[in-house]
Parts: C-alpha cells; sequence; structure tokens
C-alpha cells in the first residue's frame, strides 16, 4: 500500500505503525523524494528493498518493519534517513558484513 | 492429471530417478562416473565423512528411500565407517532394486565404475518404463526455503509461497518450513499458531534453541549479500522469511528425516541439539533442501531476491524471483517472477495461484528450469540431534 498522499509512490509502507518505508524501485543519488510530506533529497544512491525513516527515532529506540520490532536505532536517527547496519542493530546476533562492503552500494 | 511412482510404504514419487549414493567422499569420483551414464535419471548424494555420525545414516537411508528414488547405486571404497550394511538392509526392505558397488573388492576405480555404470544403464529403461497411478494434492509432501535474500523477498516471493502453502494444506498436502535460526524473533507468533499449547512451548523453545546456538557461533544465519540487498538485522531476514509459511496452523515440529504423519504445516527444526558441535547448522542452501527431503519433500519452493541458481538432486526446486530487476537478470534460472508484485504487474494472490500450479505440474510431466539445466546439488554434513519430543506431533 502507498503510504499516503504525500509520499513517493516508490516507498511502500508494510504496515500502519513501522518505523521504516522500503523502496519498491531504485532511488538514485541526489533525487529528492517526499517522505510523508517531507522533501527528502537523497545522499547517495539506494537499491530496490532498502529502507528509509518515517519517524525519527532516538537511539535506542525499537525499530519497527512488517508491524514487528526488527532491531533497535544504535544512534539517532532523522525521518528521512536510510535506515541500515550504520543505524540499525539486532537485537539478537550482531550482523556481519564482507569487509569495505557498504549498505546500498549493490544494485 | 497428477501422475506419481506408488511406492512399497504408499508414498508417491513424482519423479523415478537412480541414486548413485557414495558412503564417503574416497568414493565420490567413481560415483560421478558411474552418474554420466544417465545424467538425467542417475543423481549422486553422498555422504563425504569416514567418521561415524547418527545424523547422517538416518539422512542417507531417507534420502535413498526417497518417493522419487526408484533404484539404488552404493558406492563404498570399502574401509569406510559409514554402516553400509544398514544401509543396505533399509533399501532392500524397500523393494527398491540396488548394487552395491564396493571399490576395494570390485577391483579399483575401473571396474568399479563399469559394474555401477551396467546397473544404471539396465534401470534406466524400466523405471522410464514404469507404471504410473493417480497422484492428489493430499500424496504431495513440499518444502520451502529461502535464500539470497534481499529486501524484496519477504514482501512479493515468500508471502506468494505462503499462500501457496495456505492452499496445499488446505488440500491435504503436508508443507514443511525451516531454518528455526531464520525465524529467530518470531518465536511468539509461530508459538500462537501452533495446533496446541505444548506444541507451541516446542516450537518456541526450538527457535531460543537456535538463537543459543549461533550466539555461540558468533554469527546468525545472514550472509554479506543480505545486508547488500537492503536487509539489516537477522530479525528482520527471519520476519520475511516467516512469510514464506502462511497462515495455516502449524500441525507439528519435526526433525530432520522425520517424515510428516499426515497433511498439514510442519516446521523443521534444523538447528543440533547440545552443546555446539560440528560448526553451523546448516552451511549452505542445499543443505536445508535435503534435510525437507529427507522428510519426503517431493519438490521445494525456493524463493531468491539475489538471485541463487541452485537445484537438487532428487527433487525438483522451483525458483521463485523475489526481485523484479534481478529477475530481468536472470529469467533464465527462475520459474516464476513474484517481482511482478512490486511493479504492478500482479497481486500476491495470483503469483500464490501460480506457484501453486507449477507445483501440480511438477506432478503432471513439467520440468522446473533447474532441472532442465542439469541443477543437482547435493551436500550433507555432521549433526546430532535429538529425537523430537510427544509433543511435537499432537495428534
Amino acid at each position: 500500500m502507498p503510504p499516503s498522499d504525500n509520499t513517493d509512490p516508490r516507498l511502500l509502507l508494510l504496515s500502519p505503525g513501522d518505523s521504516v518505508l522500503v523502496l519498491r524501485e531504485r532511488i538514485e543519488a541526489g533525487e529528492t523524494v517526499m517522505v510523508e510530506g517531507l522533501a527528502v533529497t537523497v545522499p547517495e544512491a539506494l537499491a530496490l528493498g532498502h529502507k528509509i525513516a518515517r519517524v525519527d527515532l532516538a537511539e535506542g529506540e525499537q525499530v519497527l518493519k512488517y508491524g514487528a520490532p526488527i532491531g533497535r536505532a544504535s544512534r539517532a536517527i532523522a525521518k528521512g534517513d536510510h535506515v541500515h547496519t550504520h543505524n540499525l542493530r539486532s537485537d539478537y546476533t550482531p550482523t556481519h558484513q564482507r569487509g569495505g562492503a557498504l549498505a546500498g552500494e549493490v544494485a | 492429471m497428477m501422475r506419481g511412482y506408488l511406492r512399497s510404504d504408499g508414498r508417491k514419487g513424482i519423479r523415478n530417478l537412480i541414486a548413485v549414493a557414495y558412503l564417503v567422499e574416497c568414493a565420490h569420483h567413481v560415483a560421478r562416473r558411474i552418474a554420466e551414464a544417465d545424467p538425467e535419471r542417475a543423481h549422486v548424494i553422498g555422504f563425504p565423512g569416514c567418521f561415524p555420525n547418527p545424523y547422517a545414516q538416518k539422512m542417507m537411508e531417507r534420502l535413498c528411500t526417497h518417493p522419487n528414488v526408484g533404484a539404488v547405486v552404493l558406492v563404498s571404497l570399502g574401509c569406510e565407517s559409514f554402516d553400509r550394511a544398514a544401509l543396505e538392509r533399509v533399501v532392500r526392505a524397500s523393494d527398491r532394486p540396488l548394487r552395491v558397488v564396493v571399490i576395494q573388492g570390485e577391483g579399483g576405480t575401473r571396474s568399479s565404475i563399469a559394474a555401477g555404470r551396467a546397473f544404471v544403464e539396465e534401470q534406466g529403461p524400466l523405471l522410464e518404463a514404469a507404471e504410473t497411478v493417480p497422484m492428489a494434492v493430499s500424496d504431495l509432501v513440499v518444502g520451502t526455503v529461502c535464500g539470497g535474500s534481499d529486501g524484496t523477498s519477504g514482501i512479493t516471493g515468500n508471502p506468494a509461497a505462503g499462500i501457496a502453502f495456505d492452499r496445499l494444506v488446505a488440500e491435504g498436502a503436508a508443507c514443511i518450513f525451516e531454518e528455526t535460526g531464520e525465524l529467530i524473533g518470531c518465536e511468539g507468533i509461530m508459538e500462537a499458531r501452533a495446533a496446541t499449547p505444548a506444541l507451541g512451548t516446542e516450537i518456541r523453545a526450538s527457535v531460543e534453541k537456535a538463537a543459543r546456538y549461533y550466539a555461540a557461533l558468533g554469527y546468525g544465519s545472514f550472509a554479506a549479500g543480505n545486508a547488500d540487498g537492503g536487509l539489516t538485522t537477522i530479525e528482520e531476514k527471519s520476519l520475511g522469511a516467516y512469510m514464506k509459511s502462511g497462515q495455516s496452523r502449524i500441525s507439528g515440529l519435526i526433525k530432520p528425516g522425520d517424515i510428516p504423519p499426515k497433511g498439514g504445516l510442519y516446521l523443521m527444526d534444523v538447528v543440533p541439539d547440545g552443546e555446539v558441535r560440528f560448526g553451523f547448522p546448516n552451511i549452505s542452501d542445499n543443505a536445508e533442501i535435503v534435510e525437507m527431503m529427507a522428510s519426503g519433500a517431493l519438490c521445494t519452493l525456493f524463493v531468491t531476491g539475489r538471485g541463487s541458481v541452485v537445484g537438487s538432486a532428487l527433487a525438483p526446486v522451483v525458483k521463485i524471483a523475489a526481485n523484479p530487476v534481478m529477475y530481468a537478470r536472470m529469467e533464465e534460472d527462475m520459474d516464476v517472477n513474484a517481482g511482478r508484485i512490486l511493479t504492478g504487474g500482479a497481486t500476491l494472490a495470483e503469483v500464490g495461484e501460480e506457484i501453486y500450479r507449477t507445483v501440480i505440474g511438477l506432478a503432471e510431466g513439467r520440468r522446473t528450469k533447474s532441472e532442465e539445466l542439469g541443477h543437482q546439488e547435493f551436500i550433507l554434513t555432521y549433526k546430532s540431534f535429538e529425537p523430537i519430543g510427544p509433543a511435537c506431533l499432537p495428534v
């Protein structure tokens, strides 16, 4: 479902209480997208399947997707920010990434 | 019209294959050369280790008597620890034609290959001409796995597979979902779906065991490519993976090699019992497919976002592309394009129906892309399990 009229149609809201929107298409660096009424310029290209914050999140706050917790903000996250390994951590086991790989760099 | 091969235990297969099973890595080459005599029909499976392992023994017994298997070649070096005699007894008791090739007794590599090939060449036409019987959806056992997951898997392919599962279960099939290590965070929701409260408690405990096991190993069941594809944490990946299970009541909790006693939805506990031993529970996706086959899965639904190309020995794998960009790039390996859900080309319900039809088609003579491409991956490693408790399969 599209989250609301003032949100880019490429952003998908999976459950009403979620803190993130999911990209249904790639968004290029420098594009400006509407996130629930806020115009956000995306600093780096974001691939299909990545997440953008729908609300401001304080450090330590639970992040919800599918209406369920997927971890906690490891630092403050602003509405419109890319949400990934740099600012979200698991409540179970830490996420391992191969050396040098940056979130969002692969199409 | 669905048709299958009726086996002596009453189960029906959708393929009539020859399992060429090596009982130690030292016999692998000979097994491979034997299977080359009939690459479509003769599939290589095996266990590489020379130390005995009751889990591997049970898995090999189940796989050599899998409903899709019509004849068996056992390839032994001769001095390995694997209990060949016990496996032979199980295969003979199932009435399947069997040839045992012991390399040290046959006279070496060449004579062993020749002996095995003679059997494969003799069995091929017989298996081809074998009678089939009508098959119903309630004869089906279907597994599901996801691999190479990304941020699209949990939105398109997995929930569509869940819809197909719901329909299969409603029509009496046994459906198996698994990887408790990839259901971490979903224990509460699954507990509530259990057929009985005692089963719910067992399900919760199985996920807690998985979380402990992976914590001890220091890694979650989470690959670097998952993060590249937009997944951040194991619980996020889990929620996506969980969607494959659909909405049905969970009828039971089984372990690898346990055969579902009747139709319904079953969770497979794949994480070993006891202290951490032998390394990671399932070192790659095919290990999970093999375990579901050992529990009788005639085919497996495989949802992938990043783009896995694997198939399997013995049982067809239906590849469901979750990501439309990947589908456009890798269509030659994909049976179903669930990415259409994101691009507006189809609804979840429509893709779920397509997956259901694809499964039925496998029993009507159609083949998957991975079968056409000759994929026959197989992997089996060391594990140890305790038997399931009485609450795991409520009557």
